[in-house]
């Protein structure tokens, strides 16, 4: 879209709706895939139905400076004492289908210990709790669209999916960015993790390329010496269509 | 540059430590909104029709005079926020209060009957799932140009009940699959 056509959209918001493009075959997961046991009686049987988009979906929340607190985005520093575990920063970009900066957008993500486990009533695995990590964290982008967090490495744990499940260590991460449509809740998992091949929750993504999105990358320009390792996690959320539709 | 958009996982079981336990925003209008004051109960099932304990219901609407907010959602006292967000309870019912939206302007000169946005999230649920809540009884329902878009004998599904506690209740059924599934939106 042409940056007149968005400042015509602007001054004239109830004029147009541009609608948001939709997702290409293969790069989304399916509701149904059997392999992830959950998805058996939670998934739908009846085909969705085709929603042109109106005011109501390209519309959403905003959320401002109000909504973060200084220690959001170090996940490190919320108690008395540190965390035990590998301190890692996350760092990354979020912009739209057209590489266009998503700025001023809220991420929240959550995430188990380094042992593998959730500061979660229903999380009974059999390792440690931390009582100086609770797994929280939110900020908003920046002008350019970057965020980044300070935490520690999750670890893996077992689940009971199916024999012997263990889920990849991931931090879970949820954007609103401008519209009800552009919603998006991911995971992130960390680069040559041996558990992605038996994980039916990644591996529901049909095409390759598209899960590989997922994988964070090691980024030594994100590394601070003698302090801790960085991982690059750059997240794209649904671009416009070209073409205005007039009301 | 490949911008093709990053694909969406499960919110998985432990949603609430990161969305809901201290984020949770259950008053979509505050005290200072106008309209008629709705209290809208939904309550989650799965294919066997066993109420869902661990989702998240999170839903978008316009104020009463149909108009969507532009100010931060997120601002305490905020008269209307037009979002909210909650987790189910172990009955996999969550309840919103809110104020019954108004007409929303529809494509090509229609208009929208008063509907409510709703994301439906949770474990085993890969992506996002999107469905809208009418109201039953509106009679600008029979003009709205999206429930024409569904076939007639699944229509009531998208329709919130009067509720049977005091007035200005309404709940909302979410059956995730099976009879009487609840119609889910390709948005």
């Amino acid at each position: 879209m042409s940056s007149s056509l968005i400042e015509s959209q602007r001054s004239n918001p109830k004029k147009f709706v541009v609608p948001f493009r939709r997702h290409e075959p293969g790069t989304q997961p399916e509701y149904f895939y059997p392999a992830y046991r959950a998805t058996r009686l939670r998934a739908p049987s009846q085909p969705l139905i085709f929603l042109p988009h109106t005011v109501s979906e390209v519309t959403g929340p905003v959320f401002g400076h109000s909504a973060i607190h200084p220690h959001d985005q170090d996940l490190t520093i919320q108690h008395v004492g540190e965390p035990l575990g590998e301190r890692i920063i996350v760092r990354g970009r979020v912009v739209d289908g057209d590489g266009h900066a998503v700025s001023n957008s809220l991420i929240e993500i959550w995430q188990a210990n380094a042992a593998g486990r959730y500061a979660h009533a229903k999380d009974d695995h059999a390792a440690p709790l931390d009582p100086n990590f609770t797994g929280t964290g939110r900020t908003l982008t920046d002008n350019d669209g970057f965020y980044s967090f300070v935490t520690v490495k999750p670890g893996a744990y077992p689940w009971r999916n199916h024999d012997n499940a263990w889920r990849p260590a991931h931090i879970h991460f949820s954007l609103f960015g401008p519209a009800f449509v552009t919603r998006l809740i991911t995971q992130m998992y960390f680069p040559g993790d041996p558990l992605f091949a038996y994980d039916p929750i990644l591996q529901s993504i049909p095409d390759e390329r598209a899960r590989q999105r997922l994988v964070s990358k090691f980024d030594m320009e994100t590394t601070k010496p003698e302090w801790a390792l960085g991982y690059r996690f750059d997240i794209v959320l649904r671009g416009r269509e070209s073409t205005p539709f007039e009301k | 540059m490949d911008f093709t958009p990053t694909p969406s996982q499960t919110v998985g079981p432990y949603l609430h430590l990161g969305l809901t336990d201290a984020r949770s925003i259950s008053r979509v209008a505050g005290d200072g909104a106008k309209g008629e004051r709705v209290w809208l109960t939904f309550r989650v099932l799965d294919g066997e029709g066993v109420p869902v304990p661990d989702a998240m219901i999170e839903v978008w609407q316009a104020d009463s005079e149909g108009n969507y907010p532009h100010q931060d959602s997120s601002a305490d006292g905020a008269s209307f926020r037009g979002f909210g967000r909650l987790a189910t309870a172990e009955d996999g019912s969550c309840t919103f209060e809110t104020i019954r939206p108004g007409c929303v302007r529809g494509p090509a000169e229609t208009v929208q009957a008063p509907h409510i946005n709703v994301s439906i999230l949770g474990r085993g649920i890969l992506k996002r799932l999107s469905t809208r809540v009418y109201f039953a009884g509106e009679p600008v329902n029979a003009a709205d140009p999206v429930l024409a878009l569904v076939p007639e004998n699944r229509r009531a599904t998208l329709l919130a009940r009067p509720g049977p506690a005091r007035t200005g209740n309404w709940v909302f059924d979410v059956r995730l699959r099976g009879e009487d599934e609840t119609v889910f939106f390709d948005v």
